[in-house]
């Protein structure tokens, strides 16, 4: 470790205090390839498989999208590379009809699950809540470690379903029974749904370790000084999407353990009155389907905000970092957040307002769901006054940050309209949903995630990422999501249904095959400039710029007083002291003043 | 071969944008990383107000292109209301649209790197939080309001004099059920359901193991599948289930919908406007048809799943349904007492189509004593 330093940089002053911690990490004795790389216990290590992983489920991903656009684009030509590809699933290059669904659903649960909630929050909160609180490690490095090895078994199991015969599940990635629970009704709800489910269940588990973990060691192991509100609006932001998955998940849980016995235990939590066409009337009678879509939801709509929220943190921070300025509003930001985060448990059945709701209990998820809105806007207009007089580096980050404000006002301004229970009643399971869902939570929740790689690249690896590769890939991006999405909404307002496989035989929606055509086009070019980023996240890994000072954003915050390539255990001397919030850019004429740098005589203190 | 052809296309521009992005990096070695840094922030900045201007010219654009082929005129009187909150919902939050995005991006531009300017330290300032806290709860309560008052009206009972048709989903397609002269549907349970000749399992007959008696008002009972008749100016509510999976009734140019759910009947009225005939020359497109689109995934086949809605004039209505033998002599074609030469042993549904042409004055109108019909 030839290249670390002590903490003492001229901006700040790591104070010596005590004598705990002696230097714990910085001599990590005998690691081998396999306790550093494969089962290791380090935080940043742990952030950095899952990373990797996620970045592996977004090219599959990704690339579903890519085949299921093909067939929306061209549905009466054939391309033999995809018999190539995919065997049977596309006889003659001419994706089935049952393949077209398994697509569709395996790419929304991977790209909900696997990417933009293990990827991004796995990620970033692994990597950033200790370095950023002053911790050593998580407050249980062991569960840590078995948090990613839960993820990557449940993601072996998703990729297995892939192989089986009847295929993966194919009923969306809400698996509403009784779709999901009759393999007799679809072929993918055979082997496919029962590895899907326990895929499901194992990813249950990871979230839960990984988010007690996050939870404890924010309220635990801060070092001196860091008090909650002198927190980065990051960790908080990781804190409250650690309380909805903890909350959450085991409702989804419960549910899915219901499903699992309708499938193979002969139960009826969610089976009534059906009679499948080739096998006739099953046995089961007085349960309700509607009771899964509670259970589901309960989950399903805190989860988009355990996707987008670590973005709003990470966001927060780098607008304010880039802008030299403090962020504006940090006590109405961190309400905010706690606002959002209350409400999301309370706005579920705005997915199910046309499932046979009870219109009187339908009513109250209405004005609960749009009283959510207010605390999005706080946060967009506190960004935007962030940015206003500052003075703005656009940092690959920064680029991605103001993407993620753009996207995020785009996507959440039509939430208005859809939680509207009257124009839900139009609009619901169109194209208008599959454009809000896109801008709002996958767009701007991936905006997020690439904001966060731009901007801690150089704490992963002591390498800078390729700039001009980095700026190609945001202005593509940026300007192919809106061109992607932002025609969804006319689709959809004239009813085009989701999850179709071919609309040509619809007299109200064949209208759009044009149209169609061009978002694929659109779509194709996005997903290659994505594999642009790939390289060059891998090639800067080793050929990248190195990183020449400790500090390379001027930055308040003590994920930057560490060595330039931390060690286990992050800091080599003492954990430096915090005497300040994280958000001292521009004050009395100064730069930036780190949180480790004491008050002053006479200074004026915000936090 | 084409293929292959493309993806050498693609890397070699693959190659060609990574030698400049590496030569990129040279340069700025070269002429000092400082200096470069400032011209690629000089060149983002002016990119960010070209992606404004672009942009708010592309929304435009596209509107311009798109806009016509959705907001054809409702073809229902409810959704008249769903068309005038769609315009009030977007004048609200197409202002807020515009003017944060316009915030957004001049900003970025106005307030890039300068050695000029010192940034304004503003922590906070709780007048303006207050502001934005109150003004959008404000707006938002105004839309709920607007909302749950057509909510109640979508979902509030139908009026007395709708017509009621039965809606059942199944993989993959619809049946529509009429509750005969009775003016009542009669029972039915999913364990009687015989794809042959009952298929919503209408109880015609005692049965002992399920405990279950004959219900003569299933006798009358008209059945029929994919194509639908109601009456314009008539309220017609939909009651609405599911023989296997949950599907959904999508009524795009009604602007309605509800999912169809296995063992939990839903409900679903609106008033049509226009006959098919009259949308057909509405529209100018002589192959209109009111469809019904299945909106939640329900297989395979979801995206075939279509049913037709025939709006037609009231005396249309009662030529086609006149011509309609209940269901039950389909299957038990010696108690049709019409029936002296034996009916043909197709479903009675089966003509549909051609009876829509057929205008006679044989009006048999309905009672419009009882429209309390049973379910189950």
């Amino acid at each position: 470790m030839s290249n670390e330093q002590i903490v003492h940089t001229g901006t700040s002053h790591g104070t010596i205090h005590g004598a705990d911690d002696h230097g714990h990490g910085a001599h990590h004795h005998h690691e081998t390839f396999i306790t550093k790389y494969i089962f290791s216990q380090d935080h940043k290590m742990i952030a950095k498989q899952f990373l990797i992983t996620g970045m592996t489920w977004a090219v599959l991903g990704g690339l579903m999208s890519v085949l299921f656009r093909i067939q929306l684009a061209y549905p009466d030509q054939n391309f033999p590379i995809l018999e190539t590809l995919l065997g049977h699933w596309a006889k003659g290059g001419h994706i089935t009809a049952e393949a077209y669904y398994a697509l569709v659903t395996i790419h929304g649960t991977v790209m909900v699950f696997f990417v933009l909630t293990a990827g991004l929050s796995g990620t970033f909160s692994n990597f950033l809540i200790p370095l950023q609180v002053g911790a050593r490690d998580m407050a249980s490095p062991f569960m840590n470690m078995l948090s990613y090895w839960f993820f990557f078994t449940s993601a072996l199991i998703m990729l297995s379903s892939l192989f089986v015969e009847t295929g993966p599940f194919s009923g969306g990635w809400t698996a509403y029974p009784p779709l999901s629970a009759l393999g007799s009704a679809s072929p993918g709800s055979k082997t496919g749904m029962d590895l899907w489910l326990i895929s499901m269940a194992l990813f249950v588990v990871s979230q839960l370790l990984g988010g007690l973990n996050y939870i404890a060691t924010i309220l635990n192991m801060r070092t001196k000084g860091m008090s909650m509100t002198r927190l980065p609006l990051t960790i908080w932001a990781f804190f409250f999407t650690a309380v909805l998955g903890v909350l959450s998940f085991p409702v989804l849980l419960s549910g899915f353990i219901l499903l699992i016995f309708d499938r193979n235990f002969g139960t009826s939590f969610y089976l009534s009155d059906i009679f499948v066409n080739g096998i006739g009337a099953l046995p089961n009678e007085g349960g309700s389907p509607i009771l899964y879509q509670h259970l589901f939801w309960f989950l399903g709509h805190p989860e988009v905000y355990i996707i987008i929220l670590p973005g709003m943190g990470m966001v927060s921070e780098i607008l304010s970092t880039n802008s030299r300025k403090p962020i504006f509003g940090y006590m109405a930001m961190i309400g905010s957040l706690f606002a959002i985060a209350i409400l999301s448990f309370l706005v579920w059945a705005h997915h199910m307002f046309v499932s046979g709701l009870n219109p009187f209990l339908g009513s109250f998820f209405v004005l609960l769901t749009l009283l959510i809105a207010v605390p999005s806007a706080i946060k967009v207009f506190n960004w935007l006054t962030t940015l206003w007089r500052g003075n703005i580096r656009f940092t690959p980050a920064m680029l991605y940050s103001i993407g993620f404000v753009s996207m995020f006002i785009s996507g959440g301004l039509t939430g208005i309209w859809l939680g509207n229970s009257a124009l839900d009643i139009h609009l619901h399971d169109t194209y208008f949903i599959i454009a809000h869902f896109h801008l709002v939570m996958g767009v701007a929740g991936i905006f997020g995630m690439y904001a966060g790689i731009y901007h801690w690249y150089p704490k992963m690896f002591g390498r800078y990422m390729n700039n001009t590769l980095a700026y190609i890939h945001f202005w593509v991006t940026f300007a192919g999501a809106y061109l992607i999405f932002w025609p969804m909404h006319y689709e959809g307002l004239a009813g085009m249904p989701r999850r179709y496989y071919d609309y040509t035989n619809w007299e109200s929606f064949k209208m759009f095959a044009g149209l169609n055509v061009f978002i694929s086009i659109v779509a194709i070019i996005v997903f290659a400039v994505q594999l642009l980023f790939l390289f060059n996240f891998f090639y800067s890994m080793y050929k990248g710029r190195k990183v020449a000072s400790q500090n390379p954003w001027g930055s308040t915050t003590l994920e930057w007083t560490t060595p330039i390539n931390p060690g286990h255990g992050n800091w080599v001397g003492e954990i430096p002291e915090v005497h300040r919030w994280a958000y001292d850019y521009g004050k009395d004429g100064k730069d930036f003043i780190a949180q480790t740098t004491p008050v002053g005589a006479g200074e004026t203190v915000n936090h | 071969m084409s293929t292959f052809f493309i993806i050498a296309v693609l890397i070699l521009l693959f190659v060609v944008i990574f030698q400049i992005a590496k030569a990129s990096e040279y340069v700025a070695i070269l002429k000092g990383e400082e200096k470069s840094r400032k011209q690629n922030n000089k060149i983002n900045g002016f990119l960010m107000i070209a992606f404004l201007v672009l942009g708010l010219v592309g929304v435009y654009y596209c509107h311009e292109i798109l806009g016509g082929r959705v907001l054809h005129e409702s073809a229902s009187k409810e959704g008249e209301k769903v068309d005038e909150m769609l315009h009030i919902t977007l004048a609200v939050t197409g202002i807020v649209f515009i003017i944060t995005q316009i915030l957004l991006f001049w900003f970025a531009y106005k307030y890039q790197e300068s050695d000029k300017r010192k940034v304004f330290f503003f922590p906070h300032n709780n007048t303006m939080e207050v502001v934005w806290t109150v003004v959008p709860a404000i707006v938002l309560s105004i839309l709920v309001v607007i909302g749950l008052r057509n909510w109640f009206i979508f979902t509030g009972d139908a009026p007395k004099d709708a017509l009621i048709v039965e809606v059942t989903g199944k993989q993959f397609g619809w049946i529509f059920r009429y509750p005969g002269k009775d003016n009542q549907f009669g029972k039915k349970y999913f364990r009687n359901i015989d794809p042959s000749n009952n298929n919503l399992g209408l109880i015609w007959a005692d049965n002992k193991e399920l405990n279950q008696k004959a219900d003569p008002a299933t006798f009358d009972d008209i059945v029929a599948d994919n194509t639908m008749y109601v009456i314009k100016n008539r309220p017609v509510k939909l009651i609405i289930g599911s023989r296997d999976v949950i599907h959904d009734v999508g009524l795009p140019h009604f602007r309605l919908k509800m999912d169809a759910v296995p063992g939990i009947p839903t409900t679903l009225w609106f008033t049509p406007k226009f006959t098919t005939a009259e949308m057909k020359e509405k529209t100018g497109n002589s192959n209109f048809q009111y469809e019904i689109a299945c909106d939640q995934v329900c297989g395979a086949g979801h995206y075939s799943m279509k049913g037709v809605i025939e709006v037609v004039e009231e005396d249309e209505y009662y030529a086609w349904i006149a011509k309609q033998k209940p269901y039950y002599y389909g299957a038990f074609p010696e108690k049709d007492p019409s029936a002296t030469p034996p009916a043909p042993g197709g479903a009675p549904s089966s003509s549909p189509d051609s009876a829509a042409k057929v205008t006679t004055a044989s009006v048999t109108p309905m009672s419009s004593g009882n429209q309390n019909s049973k379910l189950k």
